[in-house]
């Protein structure tokens, strides 16, 4: 394998990444607030939906966007009016909502275009093109490091670059700012920020609307940047793959970019090795890439490998004592 | 704490989940309003094609098979306390599990073969449960995770295994079964007493689920082991003090889920494609979630609600024929309305119908004091 392939494999790497980074980013936020979210999945859909139709009618990239992040904080607030003021089960509510977008994005889409669902394909400004970073032509001379940077690290759309962005933007507020400390305290014991005079629902409420708004830009993402429209169930999972890997990144911003990176790394070698005979081993059955995120994500929650412990007041609605 | 909302057992029972499937149906009547199309019409064609003709029966009794078997998947869990989500998952390898049999044990004669090839499923989703259960139980991973990632596992190892080693090269499906490997269809078991039914992919599967629902009923509330069932769902605590092992009832009960999860690849399966394909499973384990949540976590509402999605998976079918804007997501639609309604905004419902029955407590006791006024 020389260089050139492991640049290829680094930039599909990047590019598979993206996504799941999005979405485990915005599982972050929710479920460090105490409020667990299965329905990483749906909302990114929904956004992905909404952003194809929305660059289709207007020929403009950033209103999809817009619309994407809108569909996806709806969607969030329904499950955080469920989850947070009627103390439901936010299991229930997240397969609820993976099912209702699902359903919904197919109808609409079907209704409104007659293409099976998919929007019409976007081209030119209706979509995030890929940009050139300075000094990306010249340096790509340069021995090593240059095709590195020409390769990996530039010629990716806008939204890679802001999904890169959330990861020390989300790791600063969480960590080191009184809205962050607040946020993780609620998350692990709402009735001590309770009792110090802090809305518990508030600060639930802010964590699921950026988790709407992370999920958007993933959706937008996949819909506008990665492909030239929305096909049906084109998250194909991701959203559940971005689930294990915020567990593998134990509910930390600088690890879930590690593990988003690795599962994408995981996506990119077994779409590479689709039918590739290895010399000694045959060929690899990819479909044991594929389960490697999963299984790894069932080893590591069993203890065998390191702990998982999520935020301790995860899952269970607040109920003030009267 | 805040005081749980009591109600009167039957508006428990019929009121909570008929309101939330009425507002289920007032949702989905404005999505087909707002494509532009006329909800009456729709209903109309949607019971017409799924209730108006034997044919249209036979089939909505084959979707309520497979409901059925999944609802109580998640009913059985529910009762312990466990969300299952992995139905699909265990579905999934039930189905190898009975292919496995059907395929190389095809030796034997079918009397042996047929009770095989069910307990091959059974044992399969089971285990595909019991995993689960036991990191669960003893390594303290959460079900609902654990379950979903095995839903995955399960969806990379059927795709291996027939595409890489059962599968006929080239398909991706395997051979199919031998007849005397395939439960017998209901049309044509009843042909020969002179009983003429339109061909429908009804098979003996149906019998089968209904017995499960009665065998579940008498476990669940007749029988110890669904005593301390319930009461590990109630209250692990107390099931702690009663004498019950918690690790070991979420153990069975995860098994159990896995096992019913299974009948869904006996229909299927064994039952009417009589072969293993990819994604036979199409989601059915998710439609269970709604059926068990409307049915109440009890058998006969699993019943019931079954049919109610039998009725609009082959209405929706028919429905999606006559008029092409409205797919049959429709159907999952209204299951994720139902999920959401009768599973997560339940207190909501509960609070609503409570106030409403108080209305109508303080009408009626008014009455006869204004009567008396009045006379």
């Amino acid at each position: 394998m020389d260089y050139t392939t492991l640049l290829t494999i680094a930039d599909s790497t990047v590019r598979l990444s993206i996504p799941l980074l999005c979405a485990c980013l915005a599982g972050l936020w929710s479920e460090r607030s105490g409020v667990v979210d299965i329905g990483l999945e749906g909302k990114m859909l929904a956004a992905a939906f909404a952003a194809g139709a929305a660059a289709h009618a207007s020929s403009s990239a950033v209103l999809g966007l817009l619309a994407a992040i809108a569909v996806s904080m709806a969607f969030a607030l329904v499950h955080g009016f469920a989850a947070i003021s009627q103390r439901g089960n936010q299991i229930v509510s997240g397969v609820a909502i993976n099912m209702l977008a699902a359903g919904l994005s197919a109808i609409i889409g079907n209704a409104w275009y007659g293409q099976g669902g998919r929007t019409p394909p976007v081209d030119g400004a209706a979509r995030f093109g890929e940009l050139v970073l300075p000094g990306a032509e010249r340096l790509a001379a340069a021995p090593v490091l240059g095709p590195f940077y020409a390769e990996v690290v530039s010629g990716h759309s806008l939204l890679v670059y802001l999904a890169l962005a959330a990861v020390p933007v989300t790791w600063f507020v969480l960590a080191r700012t009184r809205f962050g400390l607040r946020l993780r305290a609620v998350g692990e014991n709402p009735a001590a920020v309770d009792t110090a005079g802090i809305s518990v629902a508030a600060l639930r409420y802010a964590a699921v609307t950026i988790c709407g708004a992370l999920c958007g830009l993933g959706g937008a993402y996949l819909a506008i940047a990665q492909s030239a429209g929305f096909l049906p169930l084109m998250t194909a999972g991701k959203g559940f793959i971005a689930l294990a890997a915020l567990i593998f990144a134990k509910w930390r911003a600088w690890p879930a970019l590690g593990a988003c990176l690795l599962f994408g790394l995981l996506d990119a070698v077994a779409i590479r090795l689709q039918g590739v005979v290895v010399p000694g081993i045959g060929q690899v059955p990819v479909q044991a890439i594929q389960a490697l995120p999963y299984v790894m994500t069932v080893v590591l929650l069993a203890g065998f490998i390191g702990r998982a412990v999520p935020p301790r007041a995860s899952g269970i609605p607040y109920v003030k004592e009267r | 704490m805040s005081a749980p909302i009591e109600l009167p057992k039957w508006a428990d029972v019929v009121l909570v989940p008929l309101v939330s499937v009425t507002a289920a149906f007032v949702v989905a009547g404005l999505v087909v309003l707002s494509i532009g199309e006329n909800p009456v019409e729709a209903t109309r064609l949607l019971l017409a094609g799924s209730l108006g003709s034997g044919e249209g029966l036979g089939f909505t009794l084959y979707y309520a098979t497979d409901f059925i078997f999944t609802g109580l998947a998640v009913a059985v869990a529910y009762h312990a306390g466990l969300f299952n989500i992995g139905g699909e998952g265990q579905a999934t390898v039930a189905g190898i599990g009975a292919a496995l049999v059907c395929l190389y044990l095809d030796f034997l004669p079918g009397v042996l073969l047929l009770p095989l090839g069910i307990l091959g499923a059974a044992a399969f989703g089971a285990a595909w449960g019991f995993v689960p259960g036991w990191l669960q139980a003893r390594r303290g991973s959460h079900v609902v995770i654990t379950t979903i990632m095995f839903n995955f596992i399960a969806a990379t190892l059927i795709v291996h295994l027939v595409v890489n080693v059962i599968g006929e090269p080239g398909l991706t499906e395997t051979r199919a079964f031998a007849a005397k490997a395939t439960i017998p269809y209901v049309h044509e078991l009843l042909a020969p007493l002179g009983i003429a039914l339109p061909t429908s992919p009804l098979n003996l599967t149906f019998l089968l689920a209904l017995a499960a629902s009665y065998g579940i009923w008498l476990l669940v509330y007749r029988s110890r082991l669904g005593y301390a069932i319930r009461t590990v769902g109630a209250n692990p605590g107390a099931a702690v003090y009663a004498g019950i092992s918690p690790a070991r009832v979420i153990m069975i009960a995860m098994a159990l889920s896995g096992a019913l999860a299974g009948g869904l690849a006996v229909n299927e399966i064994m039952g009417v494609q009589h072969r293993l394909l990819l994604e036979f499973t199409s989601s059915y384990g998710f439609v269970g979630i709604a059926v068990a949540l409307m049915g109440r976590s009890h058998p006969g509402g699993v019943v019931l609600a079954a049919v109610l999605f039998g009725i609009l998976y082959q209405g929706g079918a028919e429905l999606a024929f006559e008029t092409p804007t409205i797919t049959r997501d429709m159907v999952v639609v209204i299951g994720g309305v139902v999920i959401l309604f009768a599973g997560a905004l339940e207190g909501l419902f509960r609070r609503l119908v409570a106030r409403g029955l108080g209305v109508l407590r303080r009408v009626r006791a008014a009455a006869p004091r204004r009567a008396a006024a009045e006379g």
